[in-house]
């Protein structure tokens, strides 16, 4: 069974966005960067299949040297080989997704894994938009996945309020969600082993940008709101505000 | 500069945010002098199709097949894309609901079309509309102008309006069809969690966290959430902890939400969590700590003690029968 998983190298969860002096991008400057967290799932989601049908995990990541750390985590906790699509460009998630389908095409992949989403720019479309381009069947947004010996899966996937059973047939692309597994730490072993695996470098395949951006900007700040109590006889007022003020109740 | 919006189906009635998908898109389509179509395509669904010209939908074209009676994405993205080709519609509104989101990629390759996702406002420009999306959970904005002659778009569901106005729509069958390859995905049994709304959906969020102290404590969210008729969220903390399940987390590694009201318990507000509902039109912050960054984005504010707030607004909303 050969896997690849698409991992992405984003700014950690508690990260306050600044708007870089371009006024398009943030500024990464004292920024922590770290492996997008659903990608974590969809990595130990792959070590799991390997290891259960024996075979190899390639991870690929597109961007930047500094994705090369979230490709070091990938082999630490246990993938096979590691591939860094080198742009330093800006890329839309169709100019992503196009870089990552070259590179896959090449490696006849069995399964492919994406997270549900980056947490960076959230559009929790690159998996999807790299099945469509490769002509794969997908699965987005997968809590189970169940993998047959003939090539057929059965998984599901969340939906608004309840679960769907998906039937489908290998070769196809996956998108992990929490609760898929439980990612593994890497092991001092394993950290170990990373550090001599080689990450293979070549440039990204070149695409065009569809989505243009114009401005990256902050929300307008909320203004904090009253404190209308400081134990249980505040629920009247409070009851009485979502009525009159707030109008919602 | 026609425009088509796709209208999600489930169970013979249309999702919520299909209706305000069809008004955004009719909407546009009048500001730019174009002709506007809805689409709903699955099997046994013409019934209900003329209805959506309540939503401002004017004409409806339905594709029933009875090979959709189980969904498939592919299938849905095939569809799609060639009534957009046939009605020569250079703009494509989708929900960003979970199928939208799952479908719109596929519509776009396929259409040679950007995609700008999850949107929250349009902005006519000329001739031309320009989009902003949230991005690190709504810790940022991004406009953005899809560059492509022909643009998809999806819409984050409970931002764009979805009141009633209007007439039954003009009701127009359309057959695709449909390659064996397009049905390699099927959806084989949809489970309905029972009772209450799920948190992307819910026009009210009781939302719980580690100030709760522990998972049976939660009944006191869900009384109050079904008071409201409310969904339930939950913080990071107390998924990982096990307290609730995945589905239920709001914040940048969960679900981004946009309810009416969020109202938060125990919650302190990790970066990331207020990231995730900071859009919310009205929040409530019941914490015991006046400290808590919560309250810095909250409209009302309780310092108090979740274990006597919560059962005494429980109880005044039914009094007061609200």
């Amino acid at each position: 069974m050969k896997v690849v998983v698409c991992i992405n190298h984003v700014p950690d969860t508690e990260t306050k966005i600044r708007v870089a002096s371009d006024g398009t991008a943030i500024d990464r400057a004292g920024v922590n960067f770290m492996m997008s967290p659903y990608d974590e799932i969809a990595v130990e989601e792959g070590l799991r299949i390997r290891d259960k049908f024996k075979g190899d995990v390639t991870v690929v990541s597109l961007g930047t040297d500094a994705n090369k750390e979230t490709l070091r985590k990938a082999l630490a906790m246990g993938a096979d080989r590691a591939v860094l699509l080198r742009d330093d460009g800006v890329r839309d998630s169709y100019a992503t997704a196009s870089g990552l389908a070259a590179e896959i095409k090449g490696l006849t992949p069995d399964v492919v894994l994406f997270g549900r989403q980056s947490i960076d720019y959230d559009d929790a479309q690159v998996g999807t938009l790299v099945a469509e381009l490769l002509s794969l069947p997908s699965v987005a947004v997968v809590v189970k996945l169940d993998i047959k010996e003939d090539g057929s899966v059965v998984c599901e996937r969340e939906i608004e309020g309840g679960h769907e059973v998906v039937h489908t047939k290998l070769p196809a692309a996956f998108l992990a969600q929490k609760g898929l597994n439980d990612p593994r730490y890497p092991s001092l072993k394993g950290i170990m082993a990373a550090k001599s695996k080689p990450i293979e470098e070549r440039p990204a395949a070149p695409a065009e940008v569809r989505v243009q951006t114009l401005a990256l900007r902050k929300p307008p700040a909320k203004n904090p709101g009253r404190i209308i109590g400081t134990d249980a006889s505040a629920v009247k007022e409070l009851v009485r505000l979502l009525h009159e003020e707030a109008k919602i109740i | 500069m026609n425009v088509l919006a796709f209208a999600e189906e489930r169970g013979g009635k249309f999702k919520k945010s299909s209706l305000e998908t069809i008004r955004a898109g009719r909407r546009l389509a009048d500001a730019l002098g174009g002709e506007f179509a809805a689409l709903v395509a699955g099997s046994g669904v013409a019934a209900a199709a003329p209805g959506l010209g309540r939503y401002g939908a004017g004409r409806v074209i339905v594709v029933d097949d009875p090979k959709l009676a189980q969904h498939s994405n592919t299938a849905i993205a095939r569809i799609i894309a060639e009534v957009a080709r046939t009605e020569g519609a250079t703009m494509v509104f989708l929900p960003a609901s979970q199928m939208g989101k799952d479908v719109a990629p596929r519509v776009a390759i396929k259409l040679g079309a950007g995609l700008a996702a999850d949107c929250i406002a349009l902005r006519i420009d000329g001739n031309d509309v320009i989009a902003t999306r949230p991005v690190f959970a709504g810790k940022g904005l991004l406009d953005v102008r899809i560059t492509t002659p022909v643009k998809v778009f999806t819409l984050r569901p409970n931002i764009f309006d979805a009141a009633e106005e209007g007439a039954d729509a003009r009701v127009e069958a359309r057959t695709v069809p449909l390659d064996p390859a397009d049905t390699v995905t099927i959806v084989k049994e949809v489970k309905v969690a029972a009772g209450r709304p799920d948190v992307t959906e819910a026009d009210i969020i009781v939302s719980g966290g580690r100030g709760m102290k522990g998972p049976e404590h939660f009944a006191l969210i869900e009384r109050l959430a079904d008071a409201l008729g409310a969904g339930v969220g939950a913080s990071r903390a107390v998924v990982d902890a096990g307290w609730r399940p995945h589905d239920e987390q709001v914040g940048q590694t969960g679900k981004t939400v946009s309810p009416s009201l969020y109202i938060a318990c125990g919650i302190s507000g990790a970066v990331q969590h207020l990231a995730g509902m900071s859009s919310s039109k009205f929040i409530v912050a019941i914490n015991r700590d006046k400290d808590a960054p919560i309250f810095q984005i909250a409209d009302y504010g309780i310092v108090g003690d979740v274990f006597e707030v919560l059962p005494a607004l429980t109880e005044e909303l039914k009094k007061t029968g609200k």
